[in-house]
């Protein structure tokens, strides 16, 4: 067959989950896919014998739990395990741990401040008001503010709504959250630089900001939100790594007679009178289709796959200007044994969770220096894991695996990106962590370096931003990807975005990819089958 | 009912002080502006070193908004404001950017440069235009609204919406919180030009231009800035500040300057007056302090008097200065590669790029001046030749950044920051650092101290996202009322901010006048 209800292009999680969702109210609907596996950034491979892990995204904890619910992923295999501690290292040999539960988490802020562990109380309750306030938002779409037609005036009648349930200092207080920066915003509460610098470092993921920059402070609800298992605050690492969340969304989309195609790659979008009509392949083949779904980043979706003349010229310019600016790279690292951080006390929990090197503000906001002036951080933050602890599946049995996300890797690099630099990056997170641990460097068996040039080569993440495309006040809400085309729309009938481009970004959350689905379905006059709501305890 | 007898007190007589008094003067109550200098205009006066050279502390300024200009009938007590001057962007080569006349100029300058330029300041001067409910008002409040705040935000959204248009809301709304640097990356290619604008949106913040919210930070500059570019300000007999004193008395109010203002009192939670230096104590029910928020409550007031949500958000508000001046006597003038006189007597920048900007400011996050600093120089004995003693020249530079220091700095630490700017000038005229005979350099600490303003902050408090609007000087005080009954705020650290526009003052007295009103009703 030749024709379909809907083309999805690109298997990563959001492309899947729109697929499956389209499915799933009945459509016949095929996704293409470039690569000879699926899953985008949300991957598992094996790149060293006998090592089958996460290569790109490393944890789920922003995946929304309605459509993991919705789509029945728990059945198609996903299984989330919940990440139970984060921690700083000090360079003066101590540490600063964070713990899930509470009476422990009380006790060490007290080791470090007594003062900061009663700030923390207030802190917690600030931030659960705003992300119960903000996550009813996330499976909604953003309404176009110059529009008069009645479905833009609904939305924004609901989100006029949320705000006016807030008093008015609450008011006051959420604009200066959402537009502080992280440094500052933690500054209000807490004065230990260690505990500052701690939960800091988690705004910064992939932005082009640094601490100190207005517009980070709002991201700690990205931490706060991560919903698993219904706890509010809680991360988690998927069994099998994170292509366990795309074989799943694969799996609940085949189930509702959804096709996925590998070594697929579209080479443009047909159009006839102002309609999307199907794609081209590089290949030459043409599949026709009633609804064309892009689910990769915006800019090579305008600028590449829709035909010159079916973008607006001001569009284009605008697709053009969507500011991609890569910060990231990763080193996952194969090793032959579980090293040994002299500063934890013997069997500490805490080399279970999320481990950072960066124990001060000042040297956070410095490596972010670096990344303006298009060097990678000297003194990067990094994210380490080692989640071969509790997920057997990904390393052969006695050896481990250790993912390190770093920020900043800057795409555009003085000079370009060469192997040799690449190199060089990896050997500056390698010193940085060989400086907590003494045997870690003798336990590497194989490393994987991804700077943001390999990450937009194999991933097509472009200029290898996470997000596929920045998040800053000028990128966010109705103004993702850019104005006018944020309710996921494209600029033609019939076609759609669904990637991490739009609302409300990155981040495997699976919500862009809800979100086109439903205006998609909207658009076809069928029955809605994303979820909406937030069923709030 | 009030002792028709008892003054209005007008802590402080910087500019927004004085326009408070003037528009308060005009009705029936007496005012006094109380000054701790021994001369009035605060920040917007003039200060002599060296040899006796005079120099004005705010040396480019825009001119007071219309409005106040006509209603204060400041130009008949002689107020000229200085036309926009010529602003020229430095260059070791003498590839100099010039903007003349509202027309933009270089030395190879792309063509598309000059004509997107165009295209972005007639865009943002509608910006600016549309959003002056916002700027120039008082902050309307985002809920228990009364009638004022409706009025305002029906004006503003069919002001924004209608008057721009669907594409012009639409890209209003993707810049306002924006940073510039991103703006002028996808609008200019040229490295001069950038730098020059750079610097119009963040001279004065601790900011640079890479941090979000510098768009806003320049649209308030435009939304009172009539003119594209500041004058330079020359004789003191032009001044705003000569013309405010003058039209303050011709209406019967009083400027009592050497008279530090150390307490405001209050009892039974409303003011009840206020304590001088001398131990001396004027009664009065109604007080407006001109002096940077911070300080007033802190110090004036004592933060025991308010609660402790309040208290809490006046410690936590930020500005730290991070401009410093410096004042240099020359014995002859200097010469710079492709600047002519006319440029001379304009403004004259060394900002070659954004990029530069940006690691100047970096310096100052951590607490250190810039390696290459940014200037802005202008030659005031130009305008108003006797200001320089004895034949030679005056230059008056803003040096950026600078941060605002808790300790005291020694003299090792002033002499590198001279040093780094003489440095840098030298760049540009290698004869530079023999022609300078005397020089004065104040820190934000100097500033601090010299002129009531916390940490030496321009604006009297960082122009933030987080501290604009209705968040200036924190909310619960941001429509120039505070929770202290008869204690108002008028200065720069009030919505709309710092800059000689004057809104701030007036806006200050607008509210004072209608609770009077109400109250004899």
């Amino acid at each position: 067959m030749s024709r379909y209800d809907a083309i999805v292009i690109g298997a990563g999680h959001n492309g899947l989950t729109s697929a499956a969702f389209l499915a799933k109210s009945g459509l016949d609907v095929l996704v293409l896919e470039r690569n000879p596996y699926i899953g985008g950034s949300t991957v598992s491979r094996e790149l060293h014998e006998g090592w089958r892990y996460s290569n790109c995204s490393y944890v789920c904890s922003l995946f929304r739990p309605e459509i993991y619910a919705s789509l029945d992923l728990g059945r198609h295999g996903l299984k989330v395990i919940p990440l139970v501690s984060s921690m700083t290292f000090k360079r003066n040999g101590d540490y600063f741990g964070s713990y899930s539960n509470p009476a422990i988490r009380r006790r060490e802020l007290r080791r470090h401040s007594p003062r900061d562990a009663d700030a923390a109380v207030r802190f917690d309750a600030d931030v659960l008001r705003w992300c119960r306030l903000i996550r009813g938002m996330l499976l909604r779409t953003p309404p176009d503010p110059t529009s008069f037609k009645p479905r833009d005036i609904f939305e924004f009648g609901y989100l006029l709504k949320q705000f006016w349930s807030l008093s008015e200092s609450q008011l006051y207080e959420f604009i200066r959250f959402f537009t502080m920066s992280i440094a500052e915003y933690l500054e209000n509460y807490f004065e230990n630089e260690t505990i500052l610098a701690h939960y800091s470092g988690g705004s910064i993921i992939g932005t082009g900001l640094g601490v100190y920059s207005p517009g980070t402070a709002y991201v700690l609800l990205h931490h706060a939100m991560g919903d698993v298992d219904g706890n509010v605050g809680a991360w988690g690492f998927a069994r099998g790594g994170m292509g366990a969340i795309a074989n799943a969304l694969s799996s609940a989309l085949m189930s509702h007679g959804g096709v996925v195609r590998c070594d697929a790659a579209v080479a443009g979008i047909k159009s006839r009178g102002g309609r999307a009509t199907g794609v081209v392949l590089d290949s030459g083949e043409e599949i026709d289709a009633g609804v064309v779904v892009s689910s990769l980043n915006a800019r090579t979706t305008f600028t590449r796959l829709l035909e010159a003349e079916d973008v607006p010229a001001a569009m284009r310019t605008r697709a053009e200007r969507f500011k991609t600016r890569g910060s990231s790279g990763k080193l996952n690292i194969a090793l032959d044994g579980l090293p040994t951080f002299p500063a934890l006390p013997e069997g500490s929990p805490l080399t279970l969770g999320h481990m950072h090197f960066t124990d001060t503000l000042e040297r956070l906001e410095l490596a972010y220096d670096d990344w303006k002036d298009k060097r990678w951080s000297s003194d990067p933050y990094t994210d380490t894991l080692i989640p071969s602890q509790y997920d057997p599946t990904i390393a052969p049995p006695g050896k481990h695996m250790m993912s390190v996300f770093v920020q900043y890797c800057p795409a555009d690099i003085e000079g370009g990106w060469t192997d040799e630099k690449r190199d060089a990056f990896g050997k500056t997170v390698i010193d940085q962590i060989s400086d907590y641990s003494p045997d870690f460097r003798s336990l590497i068996n194989h490393v994987e370096v991804r700077t943001p040039r390999e990450l937009e080569n194999e991933v097509g993440l472009p200029d290898g931003n996470i997000f596929h495309g920045e998040l800053t006040f000028d990128q966010l809400l109705f103004n993702r990807p850019f104005p006018g085309a944020a309710q996921y729309r494209g600029p033609i009938r019939g076609m759609y975005l669904a990637g991490s481009s739009s609302h409300p970004g990155g981040g495997v959350m699976g919500a862009p990819g809800c979100n086109a689905a439903r205006e998609i379905l909207r658009d076809l006059r069928r029955p809605d089958v994303t979820p909406t709501e937030f069923p709030d305890d | 009912m009030t002792e028709p007898t008892q003054p209005i007190v007008v802590i402080g007589a910087g500019h927004n002080a004085l326009v408070c008094a003037n528009y308060l003067a005009r009705s029936e109550r007496p005012v006094i502006c109380l000054e701790r200098a021994e001369g009035a205009g605060g920040m917007a006066s003039f200060r002599t070193f060296g040899d006796g050279d005079r120099v004005p502390f705010a040396h480019a300024q825009y001119a007071l908004a219309d409005q106040i200009r006509k209603d204060l009938h400041l130009d008949a007590h002689g107020y000229t404001p200085a036309p926009p001057a010529p602003t020229t962007a430095l260059d070791p080569h003498g590839r100099v950017v010039k903007f003349v006349d509202g027309r933009l100029s270089g030395e190879d300058l792309p063509a598309t440069d000059a004509l997107a330029y165009g295209e972005l300041r007639g865009r943002y001067a509608e910006f600016a235009r549309r959003l002056a409910p916002l700027f120039q008002r008082s902050p309307p409040r985002m809920k228990n609204f009364g009638v004022g705040d409706l009025v305002s935000w029906q004006q503003i959204g069919t002001g924004v919406r209608f008057g721009l248009g669907r594409e012009g809301t639409r890209e209003l709304l993707r810049v306002i919180a924006m940073n510039v640097y991103d703006l002028l990356e996808e609008t200019f290619d040229d490295d001069r030009l950038k730098g020059l604008l750079a610097i119009e949106a963040v001279q004065g913040s601790a900011m640079g231009p890479r941090t979000p919210g510098t768009i806003l930070s320049w649209l308030h500059r435009l939304a009172h800035a009539r003119e594209a570019m500041p004058g330079i300000v020359g004789a003191p007999e032009h001044s705003v500040t000569r013309a405010l004193v003058r039209a303050l008395r011709a209406s019967g109010g009083e400027i009592r300057t050497g008279s530090e203002v150390v307490r405001v009192l209050v009892s039974d939670g409303r003011v009840s007056g206020v304590r001088l230096a001398s131990g001396e104590e004027i009664l009065t029910d109604t007080v407006v302090s001109g002096v940077d928020p911070r300080l007033t409550f802190r110090s004036l007031l004592g933060l025991p008097e308010l609660d402790a949500m309040f208290a809490r958000r006046v410690t936590q508000v930020r500005g730290k200065g991070v401009v410093a001046k410096l004042h240099l006597a020359l014995a002859s003038m200097p010469e710079f590669p492709g600047v002519d006189e006319a440029a001379l007597a304009g403004r004259l920048l060394i900002a070659p790029s954004a990029d530069y900007v940006e690691r100047a400011f970096n310096a100052s996050k951590y607490g250190r001046h810039s390696a290459a600093p940014v200037i802005e120089m202008t030659l005031p004995s130009l305008h108003a030749p006797e200001s320089a003693s004895g034949g030679r020249h005056v230059a008056s530079l803003n040096v950026s950044y600078v941060p605002y220091q808790t300790e005291p700095e020694t003299d090792a630490q002033r002499a590198a920051v001279v040093e780094r700017v003489l440095a840098t000038l030298e760049e540009y005229d290698p004869e530079f650092r023999g022609r300078v005979v005397a020089q004065e350099l104040l820190t934000p600490r100097d500033i601090e101290r010299a002129y009531g303003v916390a940490e030496g902050h321009w604006h009297h408090g960082e122009l933030s996202l987080h501290q604009s609007m209705m968040l200036r000087p924190v909310y619960g005080a941001a429509q120039y009322v505070t929770p202290v009954d008869g204690l108002f705020l008028c200065s720069a650290g009030c919505h709309p901010g710092g800059d000689v526009s004057g809104f701030p003052g007036r806006n200050a007295a607008r509210v004072i006048n209608r609770s009077r009103r109400k109250g004899q009703s």
